[in-house]
């Protein structure tokens, strides 16, 4: 346990992506089974203790110290496990648990016996142990490592492929002996044949300004506004994978349900707009949100933003594996699948017709009228690879919005960037006043990144923290890829993909954009 | 004097607390006439004093800080030496906070008061231990006085710091420690720890780590960081003020791994404003079982209780029978201790 809370206290601290990768990678090659793999389950959120609750952990805390003394501190830490772990007093004698043992042991623990259980586990652990096993308990470790990053940490600890692994991730349970084994050397690879696992999926490169490709080569599809999603069902078991690997089935039963099949495409998750069940467009990205990162999802939600798949591919067609095949065939393979599955809930991504270069121009130059995120170009021949592969697959996205805002605050960055300003929140006029709209921390050079720094130093009005008011006088050329309400800003916009195209030092903040054009923008 | 109360000679003035009959500030927050310093940290020694009574560590600190400004007329006071002022008998004892700080222990008609300063009971390898001293009245600092307050072990903080060091070869550790006391008694304990390569400072913390080193607190070898290749600085370890960490004088540093050696880094959200990747729980003052415990040592029926969380530790001492309250001292800081 105490190596387990050293990694989860240097995570919370550790910024970059790079050391995050480090502090992992390091743990899991020097750590033993089976605790490694329960530190795994733990970070990639596949654990789950169903019986211990949080309020018997706030009973527990609230018995450390007296009522005031126990005010006092909560009101200063200001977070309950924490102000838990540090008012709990280390008992002398009191073993300090192994990882390991706390997992099992709450696996199988009945609601009545986790309180003692726990305790006795406080009594032996310091603060750093206690704030770990509290965070641990009580799921949501939330210390910035997505499951996919702890794989690629996995990849990295034994120089793997982390495509390998997330081919095997859905076929192991914790605390994956077998596939620490595999990936060891230890031991052979898990086997995955007759199980819905997920097939890492095949990515695309922007398409780079000016390049102009042969229609004759290149099959066209829309780009749709929505989220990639793997739909992978084999020998009964049907599952919905994300982008990242990442489970996504329980939020989705309409999905699961209409796939009555046994294969695995890849495809587009999208949501339909209930008031308008016959259109071929698809609801705004906004309405889909509402149904991500959900870990159920209730009748009135279903009913209210239904979701389909646009599919573009298909990986197996029962236990044949497609993936060799070139896209051409792959292709036919899928208008027939679906003839033969057919589910209205499971559409055809439609191929585009362009039969030269500015056909297919002007396409993605409807894209944005007719809701789509862009075009997608993919080699006729291209073999379905993992990963992002050179010359395969192009996406060619919708021309941005722009608009000019004027630089309100400005925010020290994190790790290589802890010395620069280097996040920036920017407004537009709204009558005399500004009113934020956004915020961005990329778009620009290293060098613009120094000058925009000094210019911050120089031009500061007020200071809170890492954060400072800046005179309105700098104007921001803005490119966003939309915007939509939101009641959470106090604009009543919310920008999605912001980033600073171009600093207009040129321009007078007077004559930045007014919350109206944005407004349009909707 | 019979009915004499300890507050009718040792008064809360907007200076600082006044010794009536000697007519002697302690730590005055303005300049006096008379005044004697606990310690060398700036809200507890200011410049412009007349006459200034400290141990001889706290004078040469203030010197070095302050120049002529220091004192008009310092007074050296060594530990367990008594000086009688009027009708007041002055002494100074062990703090264990930095180099030369002190109690003032301060006796008038038969009544004895305590005024610790910033204090801390744990082991310090740059000053003498903190000395209990039974007294009527014990002023007593409140800086971490919260049951959330418990420093760990310091040299399980150095040793983080130094497996980092270990796991991250290609960056250079950047460690923010308060200049007077804290950095030089990391530096010990890294010394302690095993590490006798260079260690590089700041140019703001040479002075006192050569004053330091005058009062015979070796330090080992220290380098400046200014002249020096970017790429030098892989996998060594460089000390700075506070102030500094996020200072754009960190980016001559490679990709620096920025710690702090501070008793707030205790408390998570304390350690995430300061943009630390690396908190080092290291404090030169007493935490909560420090503070209660000597508090039940000196016996005192009375504590007076200045700078930091006063009203938990007024509190604790209540229910025990203690007599406490909290004076309302100006000019104190939680400062980067």
């Amino acid at each position: 346990m105490k190596d387990f809370a050293a990694l989860l206290d240097r995570l919370v601290y550790t910024p970059s992506r790079n050391g995050k990768l480090r502090l992992l990678a390091d743990y899991f090659r020097r750590t033993p089974d089976p605790d490694r793999g329960w530190a795994l389950a733990a970070l990639t959120g596949d654990l789950d203790f169903p019986n211990a609750k949080a309020g018997a952990i706030r009973d527990l805390a609230r018995e450390q110290a007296d009522e005031v003394l126990f005010a006092l501190s909560y009101d200063y830490v200001g977070d309950l496990a924490e102000t838990t772990a540090l008012l709990w007093q280390t008992q002398s004698g009191a073993e300090p648990p192994r990882l390991a043992g706390v997992v099992e042991a709450l696996r199988r623990a009945g609601r009545t016996e986790v309180r003692g259980l726990v305790s006795g586990w406080l009594d032996g652990l310091d603060a750093t142990g206690r704030w770990a096993l509290l965070k641990l308990i009580t799921g949501g470790l939330r210390i910035g490592v997505s499951a996919r990053l702890a794989r690629v940490a996995l990849a990295q600890a034994f120089d793997a492929a982390v495509e390998e692994i997330e081919e095997v991730w859905h076929a192991v349970e914790p605390p994956y002996g077998d596939l620490f084994a595999w990936l060891a050397g230890d031991g052979e690879k898990p086997d995955v044949a007759g199980r819905a696992t997920f097939r890492p999926f095949m990515l695309a490169h922007p398409l780079e300004e000016g390049v102009a490709l042969d229609p004759a080569d290149w099959l066209v599809e829309w780009k749709w506004d929505g989220i990639r999603v793997q739909l992978a069902a084999r020998g009964g078991e049907r599952r919905l994978y994300s982008r990242t690997g990442d489970d996504i089935s329980a939020a989705f039963p309409d999905v699961l349900d209409a796939m009555g099949f046994d294969g695995v495409l890849d495809g587009e998750l999208l949501v339909r707009d209930p008031a308008d069940p016959g259109s071929a467009d698809p609801a705004s990205f906004n309405a889909l949100q509402q149904r991500l990162n959900r870990k159920t999802v209730s009748k009135k939600m279903l009913a209210a933003h239904p979701a389909y798949v646009v599919a573009y591919d298909i990986l197996f067609d029962g236990a044949a594996d497609l993936r060799d095949l070139p896209l051409e065939k792959r292709r036919e393979r899928l208008e027939a699948f679906a003839a033969q599955h057919g589910h209205p809930d499971i559409e055809l991504s439609a191929r585009l017709d362009a039969p030269d270069w500015p056909a297919v121009a002007a396409l993605q130059a409807e894209a944005r009228r007719l809701g789509r995120e862009g075009l997608m170009l993919k080699r006729r021949d291209s073999r379905y690879e993992p990963g992002r592969k050179t010359g395969l697959w192009f996406k060619w996205k919708r021309a941005p919005l722009l608009a000019d805002a004027v630089l309100m605050y400005a925010q020290r960055g994190h790790g290589r960037r802890s010395s620069f300003y280097s996040d920036y929140t920017f407004g537009v006029w709204r009558g005399g006043e500004l009113v934020p709209v956004g915020k961005a921390y990329f778009g620009f050079t290293d060098e613009e990144l120094a000058q925009l720094d000094r210019w911050v130093r120089n031009h500061t009005l007020n200071r809170f923290g890492p954060v400072r008011e800046v005179e309105k006088r700098l104007v921001f050329e803005v490119a966003f890829d939309s915007i939509h309400p939101s009641p959470r800003h106090k604009s009543g916009l919310a920008m999605r993909f912001p980033r600073i195209a171009r600093i207009r030092w040129d321009k007078p903040a007077g004559e930045a954009d007014r919350i109206e054009a944005l407004e349009a923008m909707v | 004097m019979a009915g004499l109360r300890p507050e009718d000679w040792l008064k809360t003035t907007d200076r600082g607390l006044w010794c009536a009959p000697a007519d002697l500030y302690i730590d005055p927050v303005r300049a006096v006439e008379r005044a004697v310093v606990t310690h060398g940290h700036a809200d507890h020694a200011r410049p412009g004093n007349r006459r200034v009574l400290a141990t001889p560590e706290t004078l040469a600190i203030m010197r070095a800080r302050y120049g002529e400004a220091a004192a008009r007329q310092a007074q050296p006071l060594g530990y367990g030496e008594t000086l009688d002022l009027d009708d007041v008998t002055v002494r100074l004892v062990p703090a264990g906070h930095v180099l030369g700080s002190a109690q003032v222990v301060l006796e008038h008609a038969g009544q004895r008061i305590v005024v610790s300063g910033d204090y801390k009971r744990r082991r310090d390898p740059t000053c003498p231990a903190f000395e209990p001293v039974a007294c009527d009245v014990f002023v007593t600092e409140a800086t971490f006085a919260l049951p959330v307050f418990r420093h760990p072990d310091d040299a399980g903080e150095v040793a983080s710091l130094l497996a980092s060091v270990a796991l991250f070869p290609e960056r250079a550790h950047l460690v923010g420690a308060y200049g007077l006391g804290k950095a030089q008694r990391l530096i010990r304990l890294i010394r302690e720890a095993g590490w006798d390569r260079p260690l590089y400072l700041h140019g703001a913390l040479r002075a006192l780590c050569d004053l330091y080193e005058a009062h015979g607190i070796g330090l080992g070898p220290l380098e400046p960081v200014a002249g020096r290749d970017r790429a030098a600085f892989a996998g060594e370890i460089v000390l700075a003020p506070p102030g500094s960490l996020t200072d754009r004088w960190s980016r001559r540093l490679p990709d620096p791994v920025t710690a702090m050696a501070s008793g707030w880094m205790r408390v998570r959200q304390r350690a995430k404003q300061r943009g630390v990747e690396l908190p080092l729980i290291i404090s030169d003052h007493a935490d909560w079982d420090e503070l209660t415990a000597t508090l039940e040592e000196v016996g005192a029926p009375e504590v007076w209780v200045t700078h930091g969380r006063e009203e938990a530790l007024v509190h604790w001492a209540a229910g025990r029978g203690i007599r406490a309250r909290a004076l309302s001292l100006i000019g104190r800081e939680d400062e980067d201790e």
